[in-house]
Parts: structure tokens; sequence; C-alpha cells
């Protein structure tokens, strides 16, 4: 029988560190929706939605009360609006009326945020997908919970670099369109390369053409669970660090496992995936940066970071795999600066620039993520920054993301405040060299040799 | 059929005061909850006791309990939490 300590344990995880099931998240196929008239179309998504998730709210919170663990986000994740709007949009404004749609009946269930106004090019665009591209600024600044995410690259397909090229003139729109406060409907735009079909953290979640009707996924989170255990073996071996990080990572993801099974027998949806990521947030303890700190650098971007951070990620999947048989989803640890405190520390200390954390990405789950740049930063370079990313996941064979914020009106020095969850974040210089001419070649860099495994 | 069990774990932490167990008990036993196993320890000073408890057979539902224990820790001055077993059982057991 369970004993007091365990409890106690437990109990303290919530309380004091910051255990939460990070999200729940519905995917669901609008696949059915398909039709070749907009206002049917927008009819059927908003009923569809509303009718999968009309009971998402009501059950996570009856989750969090009935296992005393708070659940922070409900969202929803959709088939990419580019491949159900291509028969019915002729133009990116009749997209952004399916934004509009997602807004809505997102806001009808009570879900935080919906991902899936996305595109999956990474080989060439539709003219749908260059419609919905086009659309994002206008989309983005017009809703209020949808999240934007477009697949520019995969190991399988290569880099397509006139999507990449795209994507760096989209985002400075978007920044533009919301200069009013602080460029921040760029925080609901991802770029990936190797987007999974199963993420339920945003900006990047969709619901990938592979799954079912609709699917639960689950995101745990726990960095402040980790970090305290690892303060009690300060100057152990590596050994007894990595089994420490492994058997925390075992018992955050029971968590996320539990609530996941609960809330499919709930909801009646079948359960797809827990995603393993240490996802942080600015409230104090809350932190993966910290967690670096506690393995022994003064700061996150100290020497030892990126070896620090590829033995933390593979402890938490270590630990994770054997919590859950099925992980999926982005699982790792989430590096993004604005939404942890250690991280913007180690910013503002001028211990990490943006070089080191494009090396960090290359052995931690995403990439890029919430990275705030000066406003005048060129398009071009931009897009540098977005192909370098793509390049890393293409041939890590592994998923790799850009989350870019450039703060319109705005420079290094500067910090730019993004609300609640978000955190703020001082703005990073960015290399001022240009890369124009490589940008502006057309078409795509080929997929990798070792791709071809057929 | 023999119902199986519908195991709750009941925590008290809280300022040590004359009466605490006899109150949890009292409202438990009102309401046909049994309790299973019941241990207490002292934690920097603070009373700390744990209890699980089957609601099988129990007049009220979850929620209410949790909220009239909710109540009756606020009237002794400590904070009572009622959460299902399962959490503590997945997360400590392989």
């Amino acid at each position: 029988m369970i004993n007091i300590w365990e409890v106690n344990e437990t109990n303290k995880m919530v309380e004091q560190e910051n255990l939460d099931v990070r999200t729940i998240t519905i995917g669901i196929s609008l696949l059915e929706c398909i039709d070749s008239d907009l206002t049917k179309l927008n009819e059927k998504i908003y009923r569809r939605i509303t009718t999968v998730a009309k009971d998402l709210a009501q059950t996570a919170e009856k989750i969090e009360n009935e296992y005393g663990i708070p659940i922070v986000n409900k969202r929803i994740s959709v088939t990419p609006a580019a491949i159900i709007g291509g028969a019915a949009c002729r133009t990116p404004e009749d997209f952004v009326t399916i934004a509009q749609t997602l807004d809505r009946a997102a806001e009808a269930v009570g879900a935080n945020l919906i991902g899936g106004y996305s595109a999956l090019v990474s080989k060439g665009m539709t003219q749908a997908d260059e419609l919905l591209i086009r659309s994002i600024p206008l989309a983005l600044t017009g809703t209020q919970r949808v999240c934007s995410s477009v697949n520019l690259a995969s190991t399988k397909t290569g880099i397509n670099m006139d999507a990449v090229r795209l994507m760096g003139e989209i985002l400075l729109e978007v920044a533009e369109r919301s200069k009013d406060r602080d460029s921040v409907d760029c925080m609901k735009l991802v770029v990936f390369c190797n987007a999974p079909d199963d993420n339920p953290f945003m900006a990047g979640a969709f619901h990938g053409v592979t799954e079912a009707d609709a699917v639960i996924n689950v995101g745990v989170s726990g960095p402040g669970v980790v970090k305290t255990a690892l303060g009690a073996v300060r100057g152990e071996s590596f050994e007894v660090l990595c089994e420490t990080i492994k058997k925390t990572a075992f018992k955050v993801t029971r968590v996320g496992q539990l609530v996941a099974q609960e809330a499919s027998r709930l909801l009646n949806i079948p359960f797809g995936i827990v995603d393993l990521s240490l996802a942080p947030t600015p409230a104090i303890g809350d932190s993966v940066a910290d967690i670096l700190c506690e393995i022994g650098l003064e700061y996150a971007g100290a020497p030892g970071t990126t070896a620090a951070l590829a033995l933390l990620n593979d402890q938490v999947k270590k630990g994770g795999v054997m919590a859950s048989s099925y992980v999926g989803g982005l699982s790792g640890a989430f590096i993004p600066v604005s939404e942890d405190q250690g991280m913007i520390d180690a910013v503002q200390a001028g211990a990490i620039t943006l070089e080191k954390l494009e090396a960090m990405t290359c052995v931690c789950s995403v990439g890029l993520d919430m990275i705030a740049i000066p406003g005048d930063t060129k398009a071009t370079t931009i897009s540098g920054i977005i192909a370098d990313e793509m390049a890393l996941g293409m041939v890590n064979q592994k998923t790799t993301a850009a989350r870019l914020i450039p703060v319109i009106g705005k420079g290094v020095g500067d910090t730019v405040e993004f609300g609640g969850l978000f955190g703020y974040a001082p703005i990073m210089p960015v290399n001022r060299f240009s890369c124009d001419a490589f940008i502006n070649r057309k078409g795509r860099i080929p997929a990798p040799i070792h791709s071809f495994k057929n | 059929m023999e119902q199986t069990a519908d195991k709750v774990i009941i925590t008290v932490v809280g300022k040590d005061v004359v009466g605490i167990i006899a109150k949890v008990c009292l409202y438990l036993s009102e309401n046909q909850i049994n309790v299973l196993d019941i241990s207490q320890t002292t934690i920097s000073g603070f009373f700390n006791m744990m209890m699980i408890a089957d609601m099988n057979r129990s007049t009220k539902s979850f929620m209410e309990c949790q909220k009239d224990l909710d109540a009756i820790g606020e009237e002794i001055g400590v904070s009572i939490r009622c959460q299902r077993e399962e959490i503590f059982e997945k997360m400590h057991r392989i």
C-alpha cells in the first residue's frame, strides 16, 4: 500500500515544485469537413470541433479535482488548414475565415489555444499551401487562440528553400501587424523540420493526416521536480545524476499517462501519446536552465551546456519511455528563452547567444524557441536563421523548429513583455552579415544521403 | 458480486490540535466511508496525517466529500486534501 512518504513526495511536487500537466490536447480530424463551398466548410468545421471537444474543459477540471494535479491548458489541434481549405479557398482572405471559425470554436468549448492553421510544404507548396501561408499575418492578428505552423523541411524531402524565403517575409509581416503590442502575434507562429503529427504543444500542434478521427495527447511538465531531485545529489557521479533524472522523469510521466488515460475514458476518445517534454514556465524554480545550473553550470550557455543538455534530454526520455507505452510528440527538454527565468537570466548576464542556443537545439527536443530579435532584422536574415535550424533537423533526423519574434521598433538592450506563461524576453543580437544571395536562390536543398534507407 | 474498492487518499497537514483525527473519522463514518489505513508523523513541526479510505459505499459523491473535508479543515485550521489513490499508485509503483 502507498505510504505517507510517497504521498507527501507527490503532493510536494505539485505544491512546491510546479509539477503539472501542461496540456490535454484533443486532436480532431477535419478531413470529413472538406467542401468546395466556403460557408458550408466553415459551418462543418465549427460543428465538428464543438461536438468532439464539447466536454474538454469540464473533463480537465474533473481530473484536476480528483487527482489534485493542475492541468494548465486545454487545447485542440486540427488537420492542417491548407488541406481542409484547399477546395474552397481562392484567396488568403478566404483562409482567414477558417482561422476565425477555429477561433470561435475554441472559445465555445473553453480551449485555451487551437493549433493546425498549418501547411506541410517540406518538398513543395500547393496553391492552397501558399495561399494559407500568405494569409497567416491576417489570420493571427484577427484571432485570439489560433496557432499556426509550417513544416518547411524533412530528412526525407530536404528543405523547401522557396518556403523558407517566404516565411522570413511572412514573419516580419506578422511582427509588423502586431507592432503596437510588441509583435506578440509572432509567438503563435512556428516553423518546423520533421514536424510530428501528434504534438500536443503549441504553437506547433496540428492533427496529422496519419491520425485517427480524434485522439487525446497529453503533455506533462516538471522542470522544477527534476531540479529539486538533482539538488539532493550535488557532487555525485554522472551515474547517480543520470539515475536521478530517469527516476524523476518516470514519476512525472506516469502522472501524464494517468491523466491521458482518464481523459480518454471520460471523453470516449482514444489515447494517442504522452509527450515527455520538460516544459518550463517563468515561475521561479520551473526552469530548464536551472536544471543545467544544478548539473554544474554557472549559467546556461557556459561551456559544457550542450553536453549537459544532451545528457538531460536523453535521461528524460529513458525514464519517460518506461512510464508510458505510447510516447510521442516532441518529447525532450524545451529551451525557450522568454518562458524560462533561468534562460532570461543567462541572456541578461551575457552567458548565452543565439549561436549557442542553435548548438543546443542539436541535442534537445525542439529548437530556437521564443527568442526576441531586433525588429530591423532583414527577412533574408530571418530565413537564414530558419534555414540553419532546418538543416540541423534534416541532417540529424530529428524535429527542429524556430519561433522567432522580431520586435518592431525595438533593438538589443530592450526587453519585451509577453505576459502570463509566456514571460518576457531581452532582445538578442543577430549576426549582421548578409546571406541574401544564398536565400534568394530558387528551389530546394535535396535530402541528405543518409535519408535513403530503402 | 463483491464491489471493487474505490480508494482515496486523505491527507491532513497543519498545526497539531486536539481531535483532528477524531473529526475527520467522524465525518467518514457518518458517510459510510471505510478507513483502510492510517499513519501520521510530524514534519518540521507540522502535523502530517494520511488515510487510505474506501469510498465504495459512500453516501456522498467524491466532489461533495472533497468540499466537506475542505470545510472541516478550515474549521480546525489545517489543510485537508482528498485525492484518488491512482495518482500515487501510478507514480510510485511499477
